[in-house]
Parts: C-alpha cells; sequence; structure tokens
C-alpha cells in the first residue's frame, strides 16, 4: 500500500522559486501577521507570490487580509484564488468559520491532501503560515518540499526565544535552511535576542517594534501596509529578493 | 476535476515504483479509493487513461471501492459514512480534504468530533503487476 499523493509535491511544488515557511517555536509572536504582511509586501513590489495558510486548527490569515467570499477554482486540482494580488490557499474554504478538530495523523493528512492538489503554477515566492510548534506541519513541509527555507518569528520573550533556538537547531541539525530570526513585538531596545541569534550561527533579520495600530488595521490590508510592521516587512522582503535562495546540503531528506 | 490532480499522483507514484522495480511493462495498477473522499470514479479513470506514459500502454487500471468506516474515540462506537446523509455542500468540502469531516460529522452516539477513520479516507496504490526488464 502506498500513498500516491507525496509523489506528486514535487511537481506542484516546480515552478515555484523560493519557498519560506514562516514559523515558530510557541504560538502568539505574531507569525500570522509577518506571513501575511510579507506576502503583501512581495506582491507590492510586484513580484507573484503565495499564501498558505498551514494553520488548520487555527487559521487566521484569512482575518489579517480580510478576503471576502472567494473561493480556489477547480481545474485538474484546485487554483488558488487571486486575493490583494496574492494566490491564497487555506482549509477555511471548506471549513468555513466553523471548528476542525484535527489530531497530529489528520493535519499531517491534511497537509498532503492540500499540497497534492493545489496548482500554485509560477510563483517568485511562497509564504508558508505554520502552526506554531515543531509538530507535525514542521516534519512535513520538511520531508516534503525539497526547497523549504524557514523563516522564524520570536519575541523578545526568553520563553518564546527558548522555544526558538530549540526549532532552530532541529533544522540546522536536519541541515534545512533557515533565511533568519525576525524579533516581533519589540518593547525596548535590548539586544538580546540579536546576541543569541548570532550564537546559533543564524542570521538577525529583523526587529519589529510592538505596534498599536497593526489590531486595528486587520481586514483592512491598505491600513496593514501602513503600519511599522509593513515597513520591516518590507525590508524583510528586499533581504530575500537579493539574497540566494538556500539549498539544502547533504541533508536526510535528499 | 480535482480527480484529476489525483489521478497524476497515482500515476506519478506508480511510475517511480516500476522504475525502482525495473519493471519494462506495467500490466495491472490496483487503486483503492475510499468512500469519504467521494472520488468520481469515471472521472477518476478517464485521467488516468489520458495521463498515462508509454510504459502504462496496456496497463489495467483496477479500481476498488473501500467504505469509509469510523470509529468514536470517546465512547468507541463505530460507524459507515454515508454520502447521502449529509448536506452537498459538506460532502464536497470532505471530497476536497476528507479531513474536514472533523468540521461537520459527529458520533451518531455520543456528538463527539474526535473519531478515527479507520479505512477508506481517500486514494491508495494497492499493488502494481508487471514485467521486469532482463538482467545483463
Amino acid at each position: 500500500m502506498v500513498d500516491p499523493r507525496t509523489s506528486i509535491i514535487d511537481e506542484r511544488m516546480r515552478g515555484i522559486d523560493r519557498i519560506i515557511a514562516v514559523s515558530s517555536g510557541k504560538g502568539g509572536v505574531g507569525k500570522s501577521l509577518v506571513a501575511a504582511t510579507l506576502a503583501l509586501t512581495l506582491a507590492k513590489k510586484g513580484f507573484s507570490v503565495g499564501l498558505f495558510d498551514l494553520d488548520f486548527t487555527s487559521p487566521s490569515t484569512h482575518i489579517i487580509l480580510g478576503i471576502g467570499d472567494v473561493q480556489p477554482k477547480e481545474e485538474k486540482g484546485i487554483i488558488p484564488p487571486m486575493v490583494h494580488g496574492i494566490k491564497y490557499m487555506s482549509i477555511i474554504y471548506y471549513s468555513g468559520e466553523h471548528v476542525t478538530p484535527l489530531r497530529g495523523a489528520d493535519v499531517s493528512n491534511a497537509l498532503i491532501e492540500l499540497l497534492s492538489i493545489t496548482r500554485w503554477g509560477t510563483l517568485d515566492f511562497l509564504v508558508i503560515d505554520m502552526p506554531p510548534g515543531i509538530g507535525d506541519a514542521t516534519l512535513d513541509l520538511v520531508r516534503l518540499i525539497r526547497n523549504i527555507e524557514f523563516l522564524i518569528v520570536t519575541t523578545p520573550s526568553q520563553l518564546a526565544f527558548e522555544t526558538v533556538r530549540k526549532l532552530a537547531s532541529l533544522l540546522k541539525e536536519l541541515r534545512i535552511p533557515v533565511v533568519g530570526i525576525v524579533e516581533n513585538m519589540k518593547m525596548n531596545d535590548s539586544k538580546t535576542v540579536q546576541q543569541q541569534t548570532m550564537k546559533l550561527g543564524v542570521e538577525f533579520l529583523e526587529e519589529i517594534p510592538y505596534d498599536s495600530k497593526v489590531e486595528e488595521a486587520i481586514g483592512n490590508t491598505n491600513k496593514l501596509l501602513d503600519t511599522i510592521l509593513a515597513k520591516k516587512a518590507e525590508n524583510i522582503s528586499d533581504l530575500l529578493r537579493y539574497s540566494k535562495p538556500k539549498r539544502r546540503q547533504s541533508s536526510i531528506y535528499m | 476535476m480535482h480527480e484529476w490532480a489525483l489521478a497524476e499522483a497515482v500515476i506519478a507514484a506508480a511510475f517511480e515504483i516500476a522504475r525502482k522495480e525495473s519493471l519494462k511493462e506495467v500490466r495491472e495498477v490496483k487503486i483503492k479509493v475510499g468512500e469519504l473522499q467521494q472520488i468520481e470514479l469515471d472521472i477518476l479513470e478517464f485521467a488516468l487513461s489520458q495521463l498515462k506514459p508509454a510504459k502504462f500502454k496496456h496497463t489495467k487500471f483496477s479500481i476498488e471501492v473501500a467504505k469509509a468506516g469510523l470509529k468514536c474515540r470517546v465512547c468507541g462506537y463505530k460507524w459507515v459514512f454515508k454520502k447521502e446523509k449529509i448536506d452537498e455542500n459538506v460532502a464536497e468540502a470532505i471530497h476536497f480534504v476528507p479531513e474536514i469531516a472533523h468540521t461537520y460529522i459527529k458520533c451518531p452516539k455520543c456528538g463527539s468530533p474526535d473519531f478515527e477513520i479507520l479505512e477508506g479516507r481517500g486514494i491508495w496504490l494497492e499493488s502494481i503487476k508487471g514485467v521486469k526488464k532482463e538482467d545483463g
């Protein structure tokens, strides 16, 4: 017995130049906001961008973007609709606003299903909003997507950074590329996270100050693009566009 | 036509296996299709016939349908998924992502959404038969 779906994932990802999984060790660090804003700023710069919400049990990027009443097109698979210049994919097309209680194996199965049937076409960037932690989604993505790169979000809290340290060391051990760490919701000038990031041998990409305007901008992309978060996301998108894609080297997954 | 995407996956997986097992010709590919996903068999068969590569020219695709057996993790009740018993839109959502069943279906006995899909979820490649390349 063989699951045929995993055999087609390479083919589905072939037209995508860079796949960036926005991750964190803990929830509540602003991963979804960073992912959605990064996708928006990349699209604004003229790149073809996809955003894939992989947080199946608690999706939120559809709320951040205010996607309205859109559905994917069915054509030899499913084609994500264009939302604010982004090809947008989420489980909410099927679950609506209902709760979707899933165990690990179900998360994995749903993820493989969507990876194998979604036709992204050609993209410069696919940004993935990951569920928090080092669970099924993380393990499946490193197993199934050859050219995945991780962007890790933390807050200044040592509690958040401690889990980031674990995520970063796992990825390093598995030789999966990490583009860098972003410190979100910064309230002071402390350089602790920056220094600790460097000790990990990972690039420190950007610090994003806490911005109370972000909450008011949820659901309104124009307002969102006017926040400090968006300005910082623009810096991150510049770092991404001018850096070479990081490829995994002699990983067990190759 | 989401069946097309699944047919592509079946062909890709079967092709990979045929290559690994050095089959010069593939005679039969057995596929199991779970009722939970409600795959349209005629579309799947058509897609397979359109997509098959040269090595699969004479391949017979046998498709077996498996009932979707569900088991509640809370009370242990077992039941079988019936498409006719649910709303058309819900059935379609489950068709695309079978795990969406956990959003809409509850255990008929205790009402829990925490159930296990024992069998008959989606598409599986059961076996491949073919003719091996001669050694040397």
